[in-house]
């Protein structure tokens, strides 16, 4: 595992007129309704503790009133915790003052928003820039880099329009290349693409795969949308009352759901494009036959498992080493679920 | 039962001493202070009576092609321009045009103070729901107190003259662009304002770059309210001495002129529809952004 870029220790968020009044009772294990029926106070975020690792996408994922965007919004400190820490490269943030907020803000952190969030009265590369012009680059620089990164999310030809003219996914590519655009560490993004049709949506998290894939950035990605945390997700959170149940990789949700509610959300995903040799891999000393990647998903591991002697295929670890074996009844029997 | 008769009020002689006590604290605070306070807008007075000779003085064709322009600047329409220009030549046509600019004049100062004040203090409220619970009430009286009433303390401290009738006008005037910019400042969505917390904007960057820009549209419609509210105190402001096109109607009142008190009275009818279509049309450019042609 490479060391952790935010880390979220314990951290509890009550809404209400008097917080810290009610911590305690949280603390000892009171209810969400309870304290809604019995005290008024809302419990957004339970106890969750969280270690983000560097330059990996983390998902994390939760039906609405989940706590999910609450959560998200506590990293830049949008929201301020009730009680626990947050740090960022070992720094913590809810010990800054104003002015460090700021700059972690203008430099280490940007965020998409759901809403996009874009500027109405400026131009799209203004908006672009709009990072930059923060933090007080001169004009012609920010104008450049602006137009970089209008390239790169494929809007070139629109740097002259307002938001308002444009469709909603195409304002989204604007709300990434601003994010993008104040090169940061960390990309914070509320359920980025939850406004944007299924088309759409697939496109942008395309164009968030390739750009990863060249840029490394640390990204921490909201979404209820489970596709979509299997499909960008290297590690996946799930909140459900603002309580974290399962943390893990694609395969480890798929495969050993914590409970029955993550169990009812993986029921309808398509497991062939999901489920990867290396979950069912069982170890053995060693194999002769036919080979595959780890990283190879059911619905192309199919065909070269019927063909394989004793329909039975070694699976090659990342290093090229041998992971186990994995037999053709295994792998249908993992389809199932 | 006699008790419940006749309202238990303050006998005759407390309550006119109560009176005298606060007329003659007034007199007192006029006679002391009057003369400073005097000498405090005598800036205000040279601007004025400079501005009013400015305009008296210009030869009309320039006035004609000033008021054209702004007009063709502030609307980008020609119907508007048009208009503005034949509304002008009409009433210098008729004789009204030195009272027109004398109008002009203080209207135009007035609104400027109104702006100048009042965008300020529409900002520090819009930060602030204590101040905006303090300033609101004020306004509400200034809005819909008597004019008259506050001419008595005014008269009493500054005298008849343009200082005194310039701040009758612009107490009645300025509580619009106060409250709309508040509300303008108020009204930008919040997801906005949260995106450019995001990015790390200082207080200062967020009032510049995102609410008072956004803002902007609603700050309008202030001023544009703040100048019909100016135009509609030219006839008051002119019973305490302020020249211009109120005169000649509070003397049409008294002689029972009725031509003159019409044509002046829809002179200033002409004045407010210019101000006000040309502003509004200037406001709605403002916002061309929001006409967007893509899905919304």
């Amino acid at each position: 595992m490479t060391d952790a870029k935010v880390q979220i220790k314990n951290l509890y968020k009550i809404f209400g007129k008097n917080p810290q009044k009610v911590l305690p009772l949280v603390k000892n294990g009171m209810s969400k309704p309870d304290l809604l029926d019995q005290h008024g106070h809302v419990l957004g975020i339970e106890n969750v503790s969280l270690d983000i690792p560097e330059k990996q996408i983390q998902v994390v994922m939760g039906l609405s009133g989940s706590g999910k965007s609450t959560l998200i919004r506590h990293i830049n400190r949008l929201i301020e915790p009730t009680d626990g820490e947050i740090l960022i490269d070992g720094e913590n943030v809810l010990k800054m003052d104003e002015k460090q907020l700021r700059q972690v803000r203008r430099t280490k952190t940007a965020m998409v928003f759901q809403k996009f969030g874009l500027l109405p009265h400026r131009r799209v590369h203004e908006n672009v820039a709009y990072g930059l012009s923060i933090q007080g680059v001169d004009d012609a620089k920010a104008r450049e880099r602006a137009n970089y990164w209008i390239e790169r999310v494929g809007l070139s030809g629109y740097e002259e329009h307002y938001p308002g003219q444009l469709s909603g996914g195409m304002q989204q590519r604007v709300g990434l290349a601003r994010a993008l655009a104040t090169d940061p560490e960390i990309l914070l993004m509320d359920e980025a693409f939850s406004a944007l049709d299924p088309l759409i949506r697939f496109d942008m998290q395309s164009i968030l795969l390739q750009l990863q894939d060249e840029l490394n950035k640390t990204i921490i990605f909201i979404t209820h949308d489970l596709d979509e945390a299997l499909r960008l997700g290297d590690n996946i959170a799930i909140l459900r009352d603002g309580a974290m149940i399962q943390q893990g990789d694609a395969q480890q949700i798929v495969m050993q759901p914590a409970d029955d509610y993550i169990a009812d959300f993986t029921k309808d995903i398509n497991r062939a494009k999901v489920i990867e040799l290396r979950a069912l891999a069982r170890p053995v000393e060693s194999f002769a036959g036919p080979t595959l990647d780890g990283e190879t998903v059911l619905e192309d591991a199919l065909k070269p498992l019927a063909q394989a002697p004793d329909q039975t295929i070694g699976v090659t670890k990342r290093d090229g080493s041998l992971g186990g074996v994995v037999s053709l009844t295994e792998a249908i029997e993992a389809l199932h679920g | 039962m006699e008790m419940f008769e006749e309202f238990p009020a303050l006998g005759r002689r407390p309550l006119s001493e109560f009176k005298q006590t606060i007329d003659e604290a007034f007199k007192g605070f006029s006679r002391a202070y009057g003369e400073a306070l005097e000498n405090f807008f005598d800036p205000l007075l040279k601007f004025l009576v400079w501005f009013e000779k400015l305009l008296i003085a210009t030869p009309w064709p320039i006035i004609l092609i000033i008021v054209g322009g702004l007009a063709w600047l502030g609307s980008r329409s020609v119907k508007i321009t048009v208009g503005s220009v034949l509304a002008f030549i009409a009433i210098g046509y008729l004789g009204m045009w030195e009272d027109t600019m004398a109008t002009l004049a203080i209207i135009s100062v007035a609104t400027l103070l109104c702006i100048v004040l009042g965008i300020p203090i529409g900002i520090f409220m819009s930060r602030s729901d204590r101040a905006q619970a303090i300033i609101t009430p004020v306004l509400d009286v200034m809005q819909t107190i008597p004019s008259f009433v506050y001419l008595i303390p005014v008269v009493m401290l500054l005298g008849i003259g343009k200082v005194p009738g310039l701040l009758a006008v612009c107490i009645y005037a300025i509580p619009p662009i106060v409250r709309l910019t508040n509300l303008g400042i108020r009204l930008v969505d919040k997801d906005i304002l949260e995106a450019a917390d995001a990015f790390g904007a200082s207080p200062k960057q967020k009032m510049l770059g995102v609410q008072i820009p956004l803002a902007l549209p609603n700050i309008f419609a202030g001023i544009n309210q703040t100048i019909m509210m100016a135009l509609s105190m030219v006839v008051i402001a002119s019973m305490i001495g302020v020249k211009g096109l109120g005169v000649p109607v509070l003397r049409a009142i008294s002689n029972q002129y009725l031509a003159l008190g019409l044509m002046n009275g829809l002179a200033i009818v002409a004045l407010a529809i210019i101000f006000d279509r040309v502003s509004q049309t200037y406001g709605k450019r403002l916002q061309a952004y929001r006409k967007g042609h893509g899905n919304d």
